[in-house]
């Protein structure tokens, strides 16, 4: 494998990520539980979205086959999809979305903290504009978190049961291969184990200071970076690319 | 009927620096850091500026219509009041 493809593979894990998590929050849109909390989630899906258009398109890019950010956005299956499983899972219900947004605003933070200082200028300079977005992100999940987990004795159950329910997810989030090491070396990649840490560490604080507990699992999905999804990705691929794959071509 | 709703904060936004906040609206919140990001989410989605206040709404006193009379009226016919015997240079309007 070349660098290259590498950086393609390594592009698309990225912003597959960000375009499915985007998705998975636009479902909010007109549903949330308050107006001002619907503006919010639809915000937030626009930043991911916009930043899933700046990766995809230097993607497609460095791919250098001609296709175009829509193409690898509408047209590509499940198996071609690098998403982290954690972005793919069901909304659930409003503690659900928010006990996976926050898992995701944690290392997105801490990922696009160190990507600033890529030797890919593309990539840099998209962290640089993408870690604003992201630090708003996460300053209002975790003060989400803190309401929901001290809360009312429902809104604690309820989001304690969604970070037990989605903890088996969090392995896929700090997996590598050798697409990771190939880019490591080349000062392009992060290397996901210098953000375990920080990451362990900024997770265990909010949600023990929640009043929650950390959960506990001994299963460990992983396998985005194969291509490998859970049962829910295909769902939701069939509505977000339904439109684009029933009249092809078509412009707004 | 009672407002079953969160309380109501209203949204003050500073377009630049040094020019005063102007009021955009309001936002139900449950409390002030929550009030900040609503006004945030809701009030600056377009670059309208850069700093929010927010404000319970009940600690906001107003003048009543009533008022108006009394108030208002009395500062209509007071031109000794107005400064427009002198020219204000153009630099100091936003000083």
């Amino acid at each position: 494998m070349d660098i290259q493809q590498a950086k393609f593979e390594y592009l698309l894990r990225l912003g597959d990520s960000s375009l499915i998590i985007g998705h998975r929050l636009s479902e909010w849109c007109g549903h949330g539980p308050i107006l001002e909390e619907d503006i919010a989630l639809i915000n937030i899906a626009l930043d991911f979205v916009g930043n899933a258009n700046s990766l995809l398109t230097y993607a497609a890019q460095v791919e250098g086959k001609n296709r175009t950010a829509d193409d690898l956005a509408y047209l590509r299956n499940e198996r071609d999809y690098r998403n982290l499983l954690l972005t793919e899972l069901p909304n659930g219900d409003y503690a659900y979305t928010l006990a996976r947004q926050f898992l995701y605003d944690v290392y997105t933070f801490y990922l696009y903290e160190a990507l600033k200082n890529s030797k890919d200028d593309t990539i840099a300079a998209i962290a640089v504009k993408s870690h604003k977005e992201i630090t708003y992100h996460l300053r209002h999940t975790t003060e989400w978190i803190y309401r929901l987990g001290d809360g009312t004795a429902e809104s604690h159950q309820r989001l304690q049961t969604a970070f037990n329910d989605i903890w088996m997810y969090v392995p896929d989030l700090f997996d590598m291969d050798a697409v990771d090491q190939l880019l490591i070396n080349e000062g392009i990649a992060v290397d996901l184990d210098s953000i375990k840490n920080s990451w362990n560490k900024r997770v265990n604080e909010v949600i023990l200071e929640a009043t929650l507990l950390i959960p506990t699992t001994a299963i460990k999905q992983k396998g985005s970076r194969e291509g490998k999804h859970s049962e829910h990705l295909g769902f939701l691929l069939a509505e977000m690319q339904c439109i684009a794959r029933s009249y092809p071509g078509a412009r707004w | 009927m009672s407002d079953t709703q969160w309380p109501l904060w209203e949204v003050f936004v500073q377009g630049n620096p040094g020019i005063p906040h102007k009021h955009v609206g309001s936002v139900h919140a449950t409390d002030a850091e929550m009030a900040i990001q609503n006004a945030r989410d809701v009030y600056t989605r377009r670059n309208e500026g850069i700093s929010i206040w927010v404000v319970p709404a009940n600690t906001i006193t107003a003048s009543s219509p009533e008022d108006q009379g009394a108030f208002f009226e009395p500062s209509n016919d007071k031109a000794y009041r107005h400064p427009t015997f002198y020219k204000i240079p153009d630099g100091v309007k936003y000083i």
